[in-house]
């Protein structure tokens, strides 16, 4: 670094900082904000993996910034070494520093991704709300199999209560995603997968897919509603009483790709989640060579 | 003064790239290897595979092995003629196995086992069908060298090639075994 | 005949069709060119059918730039779409269309830029750094160029008949299965990896016979200069990773053209196998791609710090300990896949760990500069630039390796800001660099250090202000792959930022163009006239600049590392006198195997079926012929050596 070139640098660094916080001014940042309990968690295990990092990056910063300002060319009073190639005490040191740091990451890993585990049944006093959750082209079905309703792209569930996702998909893969509660999950056919999260306060969160599945990619957005007990059992009744049934026949429709549309309610449910898990697992050979 | 593509040069090349085909057959058994058991309600190995009918065709390829083998010596020996008659059968016994496989191929398809009634079967023939289009690629490679051998005779350029088809051949009869093994024995358990 | 082509493959909306007319303007207006300048021969006998690996080499550059301008136009065509289509906006691109554009910018930038560019900077160098006249197999260099060109005019080609993949670089099915992907996209990006794969396979096995088997004497192993050591590396990845993908390609076009089932959705098929597949061949490919790159940082740090490079033993073996903890971190570009727990946390430390090689590399670097006498010229701010863009992206890449913490940045922008600083801020500031640095030896002539500098801070600026963005835009929760996003998500703002920083980075490329055209306008002022342009220390700088056609009149004796540092502190000489040297014809036998693999190709993608015979017939009669050619090689005289060498010498 030529010492003329440290101010402006300096200057310029601050000014796109501030220029980021102007423009990031008013955002809402889910990640390191987080409504959900799962979220706050991962956020902190974040926080402090950036933090055990910065413990080398620092000072390395600080290093090439003073070794690539002090033994420039033009300063002739700083010492040269040509031949200087190696010390086994320095090399020592930085095959050393990194390993340390690793190590505790390592542990700092294993730990975290049990504690974390999405598949994981969360330890809380009421009984986990089951959400059984199907990507569509474009859409999300959430069947409720002990309410016996169902809603497309939106879902509801009690605050303060574990919610138990089960999900799958009858589309590419997507990914279930709801930032402010917590990590994602994939959705998949023929798999099913889990995802358990918790929201201890009533609001509307943003949910999405997260992995790329086909033109209507961009519309397949939902709403997370957590809601007071009270306010999810009439949502639950509002759903019921909606008249529509989620049937094997208007299932067929729904999964046609399309547009992903208004939210919609089933007060019936006979098109169960195991039965679309089903429908990609394996069928009788000859069927399908009488099919052809 | 250097030559390019020198035997030596040359050979280790060939080394090389079959360490990388071993890959390619390796990523082909995984596949199979996870897909082997999803055979979408139809029928497995057990029921389909033909354990003597192989075992025919597995000899059938040792041999031509060994003819592979017998057409080094003969070039070493400078015998054109042992040299045309070894690799003539290996051609034969080459493109025989070929036959039986394909007609075995053939006869799964007759009878509603073609690749694309499951996913065992899609990487059952894939699996076989790449060691069948090695085994096609060196028949080609056996044509090519009739060719010459017809036209400039045993040259030392010749012998040389002989060696570097050689190498190739020995290593489609090691996957075959490997094949022969994890897929058919393995699989007719 | 023509399979499935039909007149309406030709037909597209108004932007495609704008595209059509620059591909093909452009490709009649060099056929118009080359007319009216008479020089297709010349182009024939120099350039197309020459085995020399450094004319390979700069048609492998040419390639690269090529491709990098295809795949900027496709970057800044997602950066403006995701900057205008907002709330009630839909942006200028419609939803199949932006995807065809992210797919073919993944595609265009890592098989067609970055493994290019890499191949030419190899072909031009490597073997002069080892001390030899070619590479061990020079028409099987010849044959791997033109394949991977093959694979960039099928990609191209999809612009002007039918369309390209619309399912993101690595085309996970289901999404690329024929029931979801039923056109031709994804068929054209099976073709292209595939004939383009091929050659990449081919030129890693002649590379690693090249290093073992063709340095100069005394160049023991461990005397070898960094940069071979991690091409090395890198060509021992591709031999045991493209296969996968070679394997991995095979089974979707069978899912795709017989129906087999090994990726589909019915009948047992598994999609998750592809993922892991192709990312037990993507993620060594990531290394394949920056391995070089340290390896130029590894040369150019000691010359401008004027000092010999520190812990050459530890880079050796951090080289090789990366090459072989590559293989083993895949699942990490997964971890929302459901795996256990167990599985989740042993690939992300796994991941960590890789960690630890990378930072000796930078210590070592670090400690290269220190007590040394740093000039700043455009290869070493290339270097300092890389630095705190690669220890950024290494940062977040080490915080992305934690499962629980992935979970909520897997497929964020976040993600996609961590890879761009490796592959733009690693990788291509890499390649920046050591074709900055090596410029005056493949060419004669250096480059104008003012032009090279401005474009260097555009770069710079550009690629903060385009990426930094995107970190926090993932903080925010955005998605990759949005062709537009609500108003109420407080994206825009951050997204018109992103799109300037594009709009910065391509003013640095253009003035990377305008500094090489500048550059070779004034060139008498920069001429090369030593062929130690630099004050090297490594052979490539012991013989002139340009290298003559035959590279070394005389193959040197190597005493000890940084080869040609020792020669001149000893004032080694070599012995009097010049002697023939052997080099190889050319040949049309690598353009007539492309040309067959794009006609086979081709008849893949649009199912004429008898393509396929014709093609195959051809390739194995280009072979028979070949195998009669008795005279592959030439004698050049040695008093033409002489002559040369004296000309250069003047």
């Amino acid at each position: 670094m030529k010492s003329r070139l440290l101010i402006p640098l300096s200057l310029g660094i601050i000014g796109f900082v501030v220029l980021l916080t102007v423009v990031a001014h008013g955002g809402q940042f889910p990640l390191l904000d987080p409504a959900g309990t799962i979220g706050l968690l991962e956020r902190d295990l974040m926080v402090r993996t950036v933090f055990l990092m910065l413990i080398v990056v620092i000072p390395v910063f600080i290093l090439i910034i003073f070794v690539g300002w002090f033994y420039r060319a033009e300063n002739t009073k700083a010492k040269y070494t040509p031949n200087w190639e190696n010390s086994a005490m320095e090399e020592l040191i930085w095959w050393s520093v990194p390993l340390e740091i690793v190590l505790v990451l390592a542990a700092l890993t294993w730990s975290s991704t049990h504690e974390l585990d999405p598949m994981r049944a969360l330890n809380h006093p009421k009984d986990p709300v089951v959400v059984e959750v199907v990507a569509l082209p474009w859409k999300w079905l959430f069947i409720y199999p002990e309410q016996g309703i169902a809603s497309v792209n939106e879902v509801a569930f009690p605050a303060d209560a574990p919610i138990e996702f089960h999900i799958t998909a009858d589309a590419p893969m997507n990914s279930f995603w709801i930032p402010a509660l917590g990590g994602q999950m994939y959705a998949m056919t023929g798999m099913s997968t889990s995802l358990h999260l918790i929201a201890p306060e009533p609001g509307d969160f943003a949910g999405r897919s997260a992995n790329y599945s086909g033109e209507g990619f961009s519309q397949m957005t939902f709403t997370a509603r957590a809601l007071e007990d009270d306010d999810f059992e009439n949502w639950v009744k509002d759903a019921k009483a909606s008249g529509a049934a989620l049937t094997p026949e208007t299932y067929a429709v729904l999964a046609e790709p399309s547009d992903t549309g208004p939210v919609r309610y089933y007060g019936s449910v006979t098109m169960p989640f195991s039965a679309i898990l089903n429908s990609f697992m394996s069928m009788p050979v000859m069927d399908h060579i009488e099919h052809h | 003064m250097k030559k390019h593509d020198t035997h030596e040069q040359v050979s280790f090349g060939l080394w090389v790239y079959i360490m990388s085909d071993c890959i390619l057959f390796a990523s082909l058994f995984a596949a199979y290897a996870v897909l082997h058991t999803q055979t979408a309600g139809g029928a497995g190995g057990a029921e389909l595979f033909d354990r003597s009918f192989v075992l025919i065709e597995t000899l059938i390829l040792l041999t031509s092995s060994f003819t592979c083998g017998l057409a080094l010596l003969a070039a070493r020996a400078k015998n054109t003629v042992g040299v045309w008659l070894s690799l003539l059968a290996t051609f034969a016994l080459g493109a025989t196995f070929l036959g039986m496989e394909l007609s075995e191929f053939g006869m799964l398809v007759s009878e509603g086992h073609s690749w694309a009634a499951s996913a065992f079967l899609s990487s059952f023939f894939t699996l076989v069908g790449t060691h069948g289009l090695h085994i096609f690629v060196g028949l080609s490679w056996l044509i090519a060298l009739f060719i010459y051998l017809g036209i400039r005779g045993l040259t030392p350029k010749m012998s040389k090639r002989i060696v570097y088809f050689s190498l190739f051949w020995h290593f489609l009869d090691i996957v075959w075994i490997c094949l022969f093994s994890l897929v058919y024995l393995l699989g007719s358990l | 005949m023509f399979g499935i082509l039909t007149p309406e493959a030709f037909i597209h909306g108004p932007i495609e069709t704008g595209a059509q007319l620059i591909v093909v303007g452009g490709a009649l207006s060099v056929v118009l060119l080359l007319t009216i300048t008479k020089r297709w021969k010349w182009l024939w006998t120099e350039w197309l059918t020459s085995l020399d690996a450094k004319r390979i080499g700069i048609m492998y550059l040419i390639l690269a730039g090529l491709m990098l301008a295809r795949g900027g136009v496709d970057a800044l065509m997602m950066r403006s779409q995701q900057a205008v289509a907002v709330g009630a906006g839909t942006g200028y691109l419609s939803p199949d269309h932006f995807a065809q554009v992210f797919t073919a910018h993944g595609v265009i930038m890592i098989f067609f830029v970055a493994m290019t560019f890499m191949f030419g900077l190899i072909n031009c160098i490597l073997p002069l750094q080892i001390g030899t006249r070619d590479v061990s197999f020079p028409l099987l260099n010849s044959i791997s160029f033109w394949l991977t060109a093959t694979g960039a005019v099928l990609v191209n080609l999809s612009l002007v008949v039918g369309a390209f993949a619309a399912t993101g670089w690595l085309a996970y099915p289901p999404l690329s299965e024929i029931a979801y992907s039923p056109g031709v996209g994804v068929d054209y990006y099976i073709w292209a990896l595939q004939i383009s794969g091929i050659g990449t396979l081919l030129a890693a096995v002649n590379f690693i016979v090249t290093i073992i088997k063709e340095r100069a004497p005394g160049m023991t192993l461990m005397r070898m200069p960094i940069f071979v050591w991690t091409v090395l590396g890198s060509m021992l990845l591709v031999l045991f990773a493209f296969p996968i993908l070679t394997g991995t390609m095979t089974m979707l076009a069978l899912d795709r053209v017989l129906g087999m089932h090994f990726f589909s959705t019915d009948l047992g098929g598994n999609a998750m196998m592809y993922v892991n597949l192709i990312w037990a061949w993507g993620h060594p490919e990531v290394y394949i791609l920056i391995l070089p790159a340290f390896g130029i940082f590894s040369e150019i740090v000691p010359v401008f710090s004027q000092k010999r490079l520190f812990g050459y033993t530890s880079m050796v073996v951090a080289t090789m300990a990366i090459v072989l903890l590559s293989f083993g971190v895949w699942v990490h570009h997964f971890f929302t896949m459901g795996a256990g727990a167990n599985v989740n946390a042993f690939f992300g430390i796994a991941t960590m760990v890789i960690a630890i090689p990378t930072g000796v590399k930078v210590f070592n670097w670090i400690f290269t500069m220190f007590r040394g006498r740093i000039k700043y010229t455009v290869p070493m701010l290339w270097f300092m630039g890389f630095l705190f863009s690669f220890i950024l992206g290494g940062m977040t890449g080490v915080l992305m390796s934690v499962p629980a913490v992935d979970f909520q940045l897997h497929n964020s922008l976040f993600l996609v800001a961590h890879f761009h600083n490796m592959v733009i801020g690693g990788v291509l500031f890499g390649y920046f660099c050591g074709f900055a640095y090596w410029f005056p030896k493949i060419f004669g002539f250096g480059l104008n250090e003012m032009l090279g500098k401005v474009s260097y801070w555009l770069w710079i600026v550009g690629f903060a202000m385009a990426f930094i963005p995107l970190y926090i835009l993932g903080m925010m929760g955005m998605t990759r792959r949005l062709d537009f996003v609500d108003a109420a998500s407080g994206y825009h703002p951050l997204l018109v930022l992103a799109a300037v920083g594009a709009g910065i980075i391509a003013l640095g490329a253009a003035a990377q163009f305008i500094c090489y055209a500048v550059s070779t306008f004034e060139r008498k002022r920069h001429m090369d006239r030593t062929g130690d342009y630099w004050n090297g220390r490594t052979l490539e700088w012991s013989v002139p600049s340009p290298a003559p056609f035959y590279n070394f009149a005389h193959i040197p004796t190597v005493h000890g590392r940084d080869a040609w540092w020792t020669m001149k502190e000893k004032k080694q000489t070599h012995e009097a006198g010049y002697q023939d040297i052997l080099l190889p014809k050319n040949s049309c036998v690598g353009l007539l195997i492309a040309g067959f693999s794009f006609l086979f190709g081709f008849g893949m993608v649009w199912h004429m079926w008898w393509l396929l015979p014709v093609s195959l017939i051809g390739i194995f009669v280009t072979i028979v012929v070949r195998s009669f050619a008795d005279e592959t090689e030439y004698v050049v005289p040695a008093h033409l050596v002489k002559a040369t060498e004296q000309r250069h010498h003047k």
